[in-house]
Formats: structure tokens, C-alpha cells, sequence
């Protein structure tokens, strides 16, 4: 990820400005739209913190998620602490999971770091199952609170900036370098001195955070969690698929991908419910051979090309 | 050149790959502001001798030291801090950085950890110093194989090193370039660098090295001055093969 700008952090300002008015001009199915957009936008922003500097395809999301959503389920229901609680403690809970997980594929790289983190994804979803049926009975959670669609999407979209901020800063300093040194030869960045081992865990961590974050904010939209739900592997795929569309080649590569595929997204879910895992499937197979460096990259790759023609 | 007090020292490291023995009992001292030869054979352990300095692996058995300490036990982001920089046999670059981002990496993380500006500033010098600061926002593709080979020496100068390890540097390049890259070596000897070179070619050796030490099968069979180490008869033997000696 190239150092990100004051320019584009000014554009970023005006972005989050603007979009903080949807919910007054628009209700009912667009504003859930921009809801689903917007948890979409902060769970493809952190994960491209993390995989698109390193290109470390991390499949974990929607395990950190899922632990956001279910501690806010079982801490409302099972031990009835407030929603605002289980909200904070959820994303710590996320984080040392991640810095966990992170320490445990240190040693993988390319496809084993993929199917790890997608075999530890669907190993704590049945873990967590099984837990809550054999030990705190098998009833669903009810996440029964007074939030609104627009106050969880202002509460995603602070969310979002604050992804976003932590981006830039981190796109302009010394860790955001070593990521891309990472991502381009581990064995060149410990030998100009970079603790490869550090980095990664750290960023890895943030994007644990984040998810963790999002799926407990997210938690009052459903009222009624089940395990099995939460910890859907489909979010994980999602969350790869619009960041890479996008273009995880900057910081904001994924907003770009995230807006059109969850209006698509939408739509396929009611005029083929069956089908999606397919769509899921082909959409996987034409982002990766028709556009490796998604839609920012591609346009960026014209540009270039075009200023040397001319 | 020779000083007294050694700045780099190997003692009796070994190195197994499972049943090989790659390097065998291998001792040698280099002194401060010392060029050091290390040549042999192909597949005679140069390059694990090499990997095994700068950390890329850890010594079966023996250790390694810098200036007293010993750094054979610690990992290569630590070695590298410590102030021993390398180049790879097979030039390693990072495609996705510009020449000038490829250059600074070294500045930023290594011996003296720069940056921003002072990191900026360090990464023009280098390109400067080999030749190629014209090319600082050029991608990576576009470099012919010494300017390859340039920046990676750019980036470990970069990391102001105090021991300097180049591996085959001079390999691979044509008559002309061949020229240019050892006068830049010429270069470094004359600011009084410590380096450690792996090198098969022998005029460079002659021109360049204060001392060599020469490898066989993983162990050192001779040591000395350029010309006492190309005329040693085991030596001969060693590179034409038993026959011919
Ligand atoms: N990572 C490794 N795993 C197993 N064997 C290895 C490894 N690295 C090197 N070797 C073996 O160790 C021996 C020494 O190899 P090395 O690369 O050090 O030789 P070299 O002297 O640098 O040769 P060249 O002149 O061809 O570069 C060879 O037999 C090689 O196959
Ligand atoms: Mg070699």
C-alpha cells in the first residue's frame, strides 16, 4: 500500500461527512442497504491493513466477527450485561484471538496461511456451538436493544473512519513500509532488519480488532443470534471478494468494490437465494483472473499507461 | 590495510542439511577495513558460509562473532541492526517499490535506523554512489541486470553496514559491466569497507581481495594472499579436479 496523502485524507473527511447524512435522506430498504455497505466498508478496510501490503489472504474474518456478534448475544442474554459493555469488550476479546492466531501461522505462508485461517475459522465456530449447546443450552441469544438502523450505521461508519485513519497513519510510517517490504520478499526484510514476526502480528491484530468491533455493533440488527449464524464462512469470503475487486493496492480500493457488490450482492440473495454460493464462487474465479490488481489497480495501471503514450 | 582487532570472526561453524555437511569446521578472522576473498568450488558451501553471517541460517555447530559479539545465535533482522549488510547471489529485489523505496528500505530498518527525510536523503546518496540515482522512480522491471544488481548494493550501503558480505556480485555480468562493477568495488576498498566477497572471478579476486580463504566440500583448504591461495597445489587440485594436478 503506497503512503497515503493529506489530499486523500481531506477527500476522506468530506466522504465520511457526506455519508453520515444517508440515514436522513433515505429509510427502509436503502438505508438497510447502507447499512449491510458500510459494515461491509470497515471489515474490507481492516482487512486489506493487514492483506494488502503483506497479500496474506487471511479467511479469519468471519471467525473475529462472529466472536463480536456472539459475545454481545450470550453476554446480553445469558448474563444480562448491557449491549455498550459486551461492545467493549468484544473487540478485545477479537484482538487477542488474532495476536493468537497471528503468532500461530507465523511459519506459513500462501495457500497454507489461507486454509489455516479458514480451518481455525470453521474449528472455533464449532467450538463455540458446541459449547452453547452442551453447556449453556442450546436456545438461541436475543440481542433485544432500542438501536435503529441509522444509529448502527453511524456507529459502523465511526468505525469505518477510524479503520480508515489508523490506515493512513499506518500507510506513512515505519511498520506501513516494512508490510510492503514484507509483501514483496520476507527474506530481503529481515535482512535489511525488520522484525517480520512483529509486524505482522501487530497488523493482524488490528484487523481481529476490527471485525470483533463490527460484528458486536451489528449484533442488535438481527435481535436473535444463533452461533451457527455469526460465524458465517460465507462473511469471510465476502469481505476477500470486495477488498479484491476493489483493489487492496490502497487504502481505499475496497470502498470502491464494497458499494456496487453489495447493491449485486442484495439483489442475487432475492432473485436467486439458492444460487449464492456459486455467485460467491464465480465471482471469486473472474476477479482473479480479469482484474488481479482489482478496479483501483487496473485504472491506476491505465493512467500510467496513457501519461507514457502521450 | 590489515589492523589489528578482528571485526568479523568464525569459529568451527558447521552446517548440516539432514546427512550433508555443507560447511565444515570453518575458522576464519577478518579484520577491520579487510577485503576477504571467499572462493571454491561450486557447491562448496560459500553461499551457506555467507547465509550462516548474515542469519539466514543458524550454524549447526561454532559461532560467529562482531567484534567480540557473538551474533550466531541471533535471528537476521537482529544481525542486520547489528551492522552486517549482504547482497544475494541471486539479486533479490521487492518489484512492488520503486528503485528509490527498494534503496531506502535498507536505510530505514538497518544499522542506523533512518527516516523521512534523513532516509530519503541516504537513499539519493547510494543511488548516486553506484550510478543510478537517474533511475530513483523507475519500477523495478525496467532495470537491466547490473542496474539490478546496483540497487541491491545501493540498499544494503543504505543500512551502513560495517561489515559488508556480497555474494557472487560480480557474477553474471558482461565483459563491460564487468569493468564498471569492479571499479565500484574499488571504490568501497578505497573508503576502507570490510567486506566480505564470494567471487569465482579470479582477476577480480587478484585486484580486489587483501586475503582469501578457499573452500572445498564445505571445508578450508587455504588462506593466505590471493596469489600464495591461486598457486597453492591443493587449491589447483580443488578446482581442475585430482587428475590434473
Ligand atoms: N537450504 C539448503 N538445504 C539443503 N541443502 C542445501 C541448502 N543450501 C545449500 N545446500 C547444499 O549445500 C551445499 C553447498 O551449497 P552452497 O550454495 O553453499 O555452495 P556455493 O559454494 O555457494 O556454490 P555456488 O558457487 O554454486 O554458488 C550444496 O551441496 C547445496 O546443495
Ligand atoms: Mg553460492
Amino acid at each position: 500500500m503506497k503512503p497515503a496523502g493529506w489530499g486523500e485524507l481531506g477527500w476522506a473527511a468530506v466522504l465520511v461527512v457526506l455519508a453520515a447524512f444517508l440515514p436522513l435522506v433515505a429509510n427502509g430498504y436503502w438505508l438497510s442497504i447502507g447499512v449491510t455497505a458500510m459494515m461491509y466498508i470497515a471489515l474490507s478496510t481492516s482487512w486489506v491493513l493487514f492483506s494488502g501490503p503483506t497479500h496474506y489472504i487471511s479467511l479469519a474474518t468471519g471467525a473475529f466477527f462472529g466472536v463480536g456478534g456472539y459475545l454481545v448475544g450470550s453476554g446480553m442474554s445469558d448474563y444480562s450485561q448491557s449491549f455498550w459493555l459486551m461492545a467493549a469488550i468484544s473487540p478485545i476479546v477479537g484482538a487477542i484471538l488474532a495476536a493468537l492466531i497471528g503468532f500461530a501461522t507465523l511459519r506459513l505462508s500462501g495457500v497454507y496461511f489461507v486454509i489455516f485461517t479458514l480451518g481455525l475459522a470453521e474449528m472455533i465456530r464449532n467450538v463455540v456451538s458446541w459449547v452453547q449447546n452442551n453447556f449453556l443450552g442450546s436456545r438461541g441469544l436475543y440481542v433485544l436493544t432500542d438501536l435503529r438502523d441509522q444509529h448502527i450505521y453511524w456507529m459502523l461508519l465511526v468505525v469505518a473512519a477510524a479503520v480508515y485513519l489508523l490506515g493512513w497513519f499506518v500507510s506513512r510510517s515505519r511498520i506501513g513500509f516494512a508490510l510492503r517490504i514484507i509483501g514483496g520478499d520476507e527474506t530481503v526484510a529481515r535482512h535489511v532488519g525488520i522484525n517480520t514476526a512483529t509486524a505482522k502480528v501487530i497488523l493482524f491484530t488490528s484487523t481481529g480488532f476490527f471485525a470483533a468491533l463490527v460484528g458486536a455493533i451489528i449484533a442488535p440488527r438481527w435481535s436473535y443470534i444463533e452461533p451457527n449464524q455469526v460465524f458465517s464462512p460465507q462473511l469471510s469470503f465476502l469481505v476477500v471478494i470486495m477488498a479484491l475487486l476493489g483493489g487492496s493496492g490502497r487504502l481505499w480500493g475496497p470502498l470502491v468494490g464494497v458499494i456496487p457488490f453489495t447493491i449485486i450482492w442484495e439483489w442475487v440473495g432475492i432473485q436467486f437465494p439458492n444460487q449464492s454460493i456459486l455467485f460467491i464462487g464465480l465471482c471469486f474465479l473472474l476477479i482473479v483472473y480479469f482484474l488481479p490488481q482489482g478496479v483501483v489497480g487496473r485504472l491506476e495501471e491505465l493512467r500510467a499507461r496513457m501519461r507514457r503514450a502521450s | 590495510m590489515r589492523q589489528s582487532g578482528s571485526v568479523l570472526s568464525v569459529k568451527g561453524v558447521t552446517k548440516r542439511f539432514g546427512g550433508l555437511v555443507a560447511v565444515s569446521n570453518m575458522s576464519f578472522d577478518v579484520a577491520e577495513h579487510e577485503m576477504v576473498g571467499v572462493i571454491g568450488p561450486n557447491g562448496s558451501g560459500k553461499t551457506t558460509m555467507m547465509n550462516m553471517i548474515s542469519g539466514a541460517f543458524k550454524p549447526t555447530e561454532g559461532r560467529i562473532a562482531l567484534k567480540g559479539r557473538v551474533i550466531s545465535d541471533l535471528p537476521a533482522q537482529k544481525i542486520a541492526r547489528e551492522g552486517v549488510g549482504r547482497t544475494f547471489q541471486l539479486v533479490r529485489l521487492l518489484p512492488g517499490l520503486s528503485v528509490l523505496e527498494n534503496v531506502k528500505a535498507g536505510a530505514v530498518f538497518g544499522h542506523r535506523q533512518r527516516w523521512g527525510r534523513e532516509a530519503d536523503d541516504i537513499a539519493h546518496d547510494m543511488l548516486e554512489r553506484v550510478g543510478l540515482d537517474a533511475m530513483s522512480y523507475a519500477p523495478i522491471s525496467s532495470l537491466t541486470y547490473i542496474d539490478q544488481k546496483r540497487v541491491e548494493l545501493a540498499r544494503t550501503l543504505a543500512g551502513e553496514p560495517e561489515v559488508l558480505l556480497l555474494d557472487e556480485w560480480l557474477a553474471g555480468l558482461n565483459p563491460t559491466e564487468l569493468e564498471t562493477g569492479v571499479e565500484l568495488i574499488h571504490a568501497l576498498r578505497d573508503e576502507g569497507r570490510t567486506v566480505v566477497m564470494v567471487e569465482h572471478v579470479m582477476d577480480a579476486i587478484r585486484s580486489l581481495c587483501d586475503r582469501c580463504v578457499v573452500m572445498s566440500s564445505g571445508a578450508k583448504i587455504a588462506e593466505g594472499t590471493p596469489d600464495e591461495v591461486l598457486s597453492d597445489r591443493e587449491v589447483i587440485r580443488a578446482y581442475l579436479g585430482d587428475d590434473d594436478a
